[in-house]
């Protein structure tokens, strides 16, 4: 029934991301849900962005991607973080109003053109001669397409565990999808068990706030997307308190009842989110952990307990919560849980995120082995416009990890493998003072605008900002003044007075002045500049010494990601390579020496070795 | 495309009166020019010129030495090429390439040279295999060999380094990547204090490298005495029981002989200055001068003296050049009666460690080769012997950590942004890393979790 360029499965963040992307890339795309009211449902935290995570979203804007715009539409609370530190470790946070975020996403698929959504559970996929040609759904119809995205998130065969109680679902109390993992094992697809948890719910009017410490958004408010100048004020405050040891006690006393203790649980987690369980097993001799307290949305008065998930029993989990101040009447509405899933190993993919067994076929998401709604956002919207890429007879778009978070996350996974849900960080990024947030758009939408993504509106504001910057790095290059002229803006400003001339550009560089600072003593030719033209100057000027440092040696890091590897070399045949690289070679098919270079198992001789044997090909081919 | 620059010593260790300091890529002629000081103005490519190599930190000459450079592609390497030929003593080559490394060279693998010929187009295909073979052999053999050298107290010692600075870098990196967690706040003091303390153990390491060149290079024993008193018969004896090296290095000047032999394990390089004797020939006192350059230049010196007959003035005169050196005097010829005493020489020199011998028989020099051995391992260098730096290479990646250091040090108390001192530390990591054959990779990411209660 029905034929598309593009399938996606599943509408998470990774699915809404690459049907947006599929459609506005020009491709006929259908998007199946198990239900639509789980469209770009956020079953966990209500907050997009972090550190890593914020320097992804602006990404996934500067390409041409939702989750920018839809969570500056959504928004209840924004702060950037890390602003004591450098720029290239800002990371913009906001919490969201989850239910608004559902619909303002569900609102713009519903109007973007080429593209349906239905609500169905698909549970075969249609291979032939190892090429994907559509999907069957649980009412036995077949809707034909040239390439198929899977974002099955933790549906996939879901189980959820509280204490002892187990049973089959899906996020949220959704139902799972059983026999769509069946038939993929059965077209040859290999899956394993990951795990993940989430706290429970209260409700806000059980809770006593003048036991806690409010946490308030930032003063001044920034947009995650570049379309944005502005996204107004705060709505809402967040609340943070501490568990103490009878908290600690109650859970001891029960580590037995816990279903991450009784075995019941196979797969793996992530140590970056553990359970309050695993938490306060792990670290017996911290003294306290912190909690915050989050708002779900306006029109509700759920409240999420940031830091407390936990798969012990209900009676449990009301106890210990109850010992903690501000908590000592709460009443929850849904309770914590752990939740099991089938994945599949990354390693199985080649960097645009298509499977290295069935043509055509894209993967993205918590299906890929991450964790996180902007991970799985980032993937999607790689595996959308590689699909399109692919199917259109282009060469992909694989972001580097010299390009992007976006590339060294995609890259990790597809190269390191990875043995528990994935969380990028700044620190998996080799040169993130030039993969800063602020800079996204200048370094990819150019890239998103070439594949027919990122809309004209965006390119030009691109392009404009690009120019502004540029102009007005000049600018203050050349305006001077002399030290009469400055040195009592210097002194009010508490830095050092001058003896010769100085510019502009200059007293920019001085960690004690900001660009706003020098409309003091600047003439009628400043510009006027929006806050990402602000922040762009600012960090190139200031921090530019450092910036060259790193992007020299990126310059050193291409050439061995230059030389790409064809995918038909026979590893076990090249004289010289150790047994146990050719495998990990054969296995991962790395697309250049660079990323050959990443796997584990492949030594620096190994690479020498690979080295000599592509001349000597260069060299047979002559 | 940019390779680094690489640099190694081209020639056998041992082998030959000139040794070649190679170094390849793109810094070769900056290099060159930076520490060759040619006699003649120009230097042309691919022709010879007769110079001198200074250390360009203070100007002072290392070296005279033949230099030339082949522009790429016509070169071995088809890079940019410039070699160095010298004296082929371990000693002088060791030296210029060490200068070659700090001007901004890095030191060349085995086979890398090799290597970038066959891949910029130089060798044929069967000579691919020869390359293989080496890479292969590096990755063989290589390994166990660091390891062998890097047994005990060396490698402990730098990975006790990198522990501390694994406690850095896991508490800068849980600051930067978790801000709103509730942990220990990584200040500036504190952050300071660390990486002081840090440097401090890298720089003891490096104060020890002066023993460790000894170790490595040989330590430089000047055997002196009036003729006839038995120079040549010791010398004979040190290398009869223990030449070990078998070639003789030629010295600068006929009169003195250098030879490297093996004592109780330690490279000794022995000079017998033939020539602090007789006087008004104009030659015979470039010879004498030669002498006194070449003992001045020495570790320890080997004092001659005949036993059985007085102190004369030539013995005199010798011990006055001696002035506070480390010595060691033999009262050679005791078989023959003993006309001097300790207590006399003690009166000339204090600190002298004085042995009766007699070369001829063979008595005493077993007694020598152990002062030799305590010497060495004796005093402030036995406490801290398996720290010893006893490679170019080890020396080299060790100062450049320091310097890393040196980077973050600065940048912290100017309380720059936390993730650009990160870089600077992480670098230090990484060149420790490097001498123990260890790569960080995600073993950071690893701590930071095992160490911190994180999360949701």
């Amino acid at each position: 029934m029905g034929e598309y360029d593009c399938i996606v499965v599943g509408a998470g963040h990774a699915g809404c991301e690459a049907a947006l992307a599929c459609a506005r890339m020009g491709k006929k795309t259908l998007m199946f849900s198990m239900n639509l009211e789980a469209i770009a449902m956020m079953p966990c935290n209500p907050s997009i962005g972090g550190t890593g995570k914020g320097h992804l979203v602006r990404e996934i804007d500067a390409l041409g991607g939702e989750m920018g715009c839809n969570i500056d539409k959504t928004f209840l609370q924004s702060k950037m973080l890390n602003t004591a530190k450098g720029p290239a470790v800002h990371s913009l946070r906001a919490q969201a109003d989850k239910n608004k975020y559902h619909i303002e996403m569900k609102k713009t698929i519903e109007s973007t053109e080429n593209l349906d959504m239905k609500q169905g559970e698909v549970v075969d996929l249609v291979v032939e001669d190892g090429k994907v040609k559509g999907v069957i759904t649980k009412t036995n119809t077949c809707f034909k397409a040239s390439a198929v995205i899977l974002a099955t998130g933790t549906f996939l065969a879901g189980k959820i565990f509280i204490g002892s109680s187990v049973f089959e679902s899906g996020p949220n109390g959704l139902a799972p999808s059983n026999e769509l993992a069946s038939n993929l094992k059965k077209h040859g697809m290999k899956l394993r068990r990951f795990k993940t948890g989430t706290p429970a719910r209260c409700l806000g009017s059980s809770l006593d706030y003048s036991k806690m410490i409010e946490q308030k958004g930032d003063e001044k408010t920034v947009p995650f997307s570049f379309l944005n100048d502005e996204v107004g004020p705060n709505k809402v405050s967040c609340w943070l308190t501490y568990t103490n040891e009878e908290t600690h006690n109650v859970i001891r006393a029960n580590f037995h009842r816990s279903a991450l203790f009784g075995g019941q649980i196979e797969g793996i987690g992530p140590r970056y989110c553990p359970s309050i369980e695993d938490k306060v097993n792990r670290f017996a001799d911290k003294e306290r952990h912190q909690l915050f307290i989050e708002p779900e949305g306006l029109d509700t008065d759920e409240m999420y307990i940031q830091g407390m998930s936990s798969s012990l029993p209900e009676d449990v989990q009301e106890a210990f919560y109850k010992t903690i101040p501000g908590l000592e009447n709460l009443r929850i509405v849904r309770p914590a849980y752990a939740i099991e899933y089938d994945c599949i190993n990354p390693q199985d993919l080649k960097l645009n995120l298509e499977s290295r067994f069935i043509e055509n076929l894209f993967c993205a998401g918590q299906f890929n082995g991450s964790s996180g709604y902007e991970e799985a956002a980032a993937q999607g919207l790689m595996a959308g416009i590689n699909a399109v890429l692919k199917i259109s007879g282009k060469n992909s778009l694989v972001l580097g990890r010299n390009e992007a978070y976006i590339g060294v996350l995609i890259d990790d996974l597809v190269t390191k493998g990875t043995n528990e849900p994935y969380r990028i960080m700044t620190s998996r990024a080799e040169y993130r003072l030039v993969l800063r947030q602020d800079n996204a758009d200048l370094r990819l939408t150019d890239k998103g605008y070439a594949v027919g993504l990122a809309s004209e509106e965006r390119y030009q504001r691109y392009l404009k900002k690009k120019e502004k910057v540029e102009a007005e790095l000049i600018r203050l290059g050349e305006k001077s003044f002399s030290p009469a002229e400055v040195n009592d803006f210097l002194e009010a400003h508490k830095t050092s007075p001058v003896q010769g001339r100085i510019s502009m550009a200059e007293l920019l560089k001085r960690p004690q002045i900001t660009y706003e600072d020098l409309k003091e003593i600047d003439d009628e030719t400043r510009p006027a500049l929006s806050y990402h033209e602000i922040t762009q100057l600012e960090v190139q000027i200031k921090y530019e010494g450092y910036i060259n440092k790193q992007l020299a040696q990126i310059e050193r890091f291409k050439k061995l990601e230059d030389k790409r590897l064809d995918a038909n070399i026979d590893y076990k045949n090249i004289e010289g390579l150790r047994i146990e690289a050719a495998q990990k070679l054969e296995q991962i098919k790395p697309e250049s020496v660079g990323q050959a270079s990443r796997i584990s198992g492949v030594s620096p001789a190994d690479i020498n070795v690979l080295l000599i044997y592509l001349e000597k090909k260069r060299r047979g081919k002559q | 495309m940019k390779e680094d620059t690489i640099a190694a010593i081209a020639t056998a260790a041992g082998e030959g009166g000139i040794g070649i300091v190679r170094i390849s890529g793109e810094k070769s002629f900056n290099i060159l020019k930076r520490i060759f000081i040619p006699v003649a103005q120009n230097i042309r490519p691919r022709v010879l010129s007769y110079g001198h190599i200074i250390n360009p930190e203070n100007n002072k000459i290392i070296d005279e030495v033949m230099a030339v450079y082949m522009k790429a592609p016509f070169s071995y390497t088809a890079e940019d090429v410039a070699e160095i030929q010298c004296h082929g003593s371990i000693v002088s080559l060791r030296k210029i390439l060490e200068i070659v490394l700090r001007q901004g060279a890095r030191i060349a693998e085995r086979g890398e040279f090799t290597k970038r010929a066959f891949l910029n187009g130089r060798l044929d295909l069967t000579q691919a295999e020869a390359v293989i073979d080496l890479i292969k052999a590096k990755s063989d053999k290589t390994f166990d060999v660091a390891l062998n050298q890097l047994e005990g107290g060396f490698s402990k010692h730098i990975k006790k380094i990198r522990e501390k600075l694994v406690d850095v870098l896991v508490s800068l990196t849980v600051n930067i990547d978790y801000p709103d967690e509730d942990i220990e706040e990584m200040t500036y003091e504190k952050l300071l204090c660390g990486l002081k303390d840090i440097k401090a153990d890298i720089e003891g390491i490096l104060s020890t490298s002066d023993t460790g060149r000894i170790i490595n290079e040989g330590l430089k024993i000047s055997i002196v005495g009036k003729p006839n008193v038995g120079k040549s018969s010791l010398m004979n004896a040190l290398i009869g029981e223990n030449r070990a090296i078998v070639t003789d290095i030629p010295g600068t000047t006929r009169d003195t002989i250098e030879e490297a032999v093996s004592i109780k394990n330690i490279p000794v390089i022995l000079t017998d200055t033939a020539g602090i004797h007789e006087t008004e020939d104009v030659i015979e006192k470039i010879g004498i001068n030669k002498s006194k350059e070449s003992f001045n230049k020495s570790d320890l010196i080997i004092l001659v003296l005949d036993g059985s007959t007085e102190l004369e003035k030539e013995d005199l005169e010798i011990i006055d050049h001696i002035g506070d050196r480390k010595v060691i005097v033999l009262l050679n010829k005791r078989d023959k009666g003993q006309k001097i005493s300790s207590e006399e020489i003690k009166t000339k020199i204090k600190e002298a460690v004085i042995i009766q011998t007699s070369v001829s028989q063979g008595t005493g020099i077993g007694e020598l080769t152990e002062e030799i051995e305590k010497l060495v391992y004796g005093g402030k260098v036995s406490q801290n012997d398996s720290l010893m730096v006893t490679n170019v290479r080890h020396k080299r990646l060790l100062e450049e950590s320091s310097l890393a250091l040196k980077d973050a040090i600065d940048m912290t108390s100017m309380r720059q942004p936390l993730e650009f001192i990160e870089i600077d530390v992480n670098n230090c990591y990484e060149l420790l890393g490097e001498i123990i054959g260890e790569t960080a990779s995600d073993d950071i990411i690893e701590k930071v979790f095992e160490r911190f209660c994180l999360g949701k």
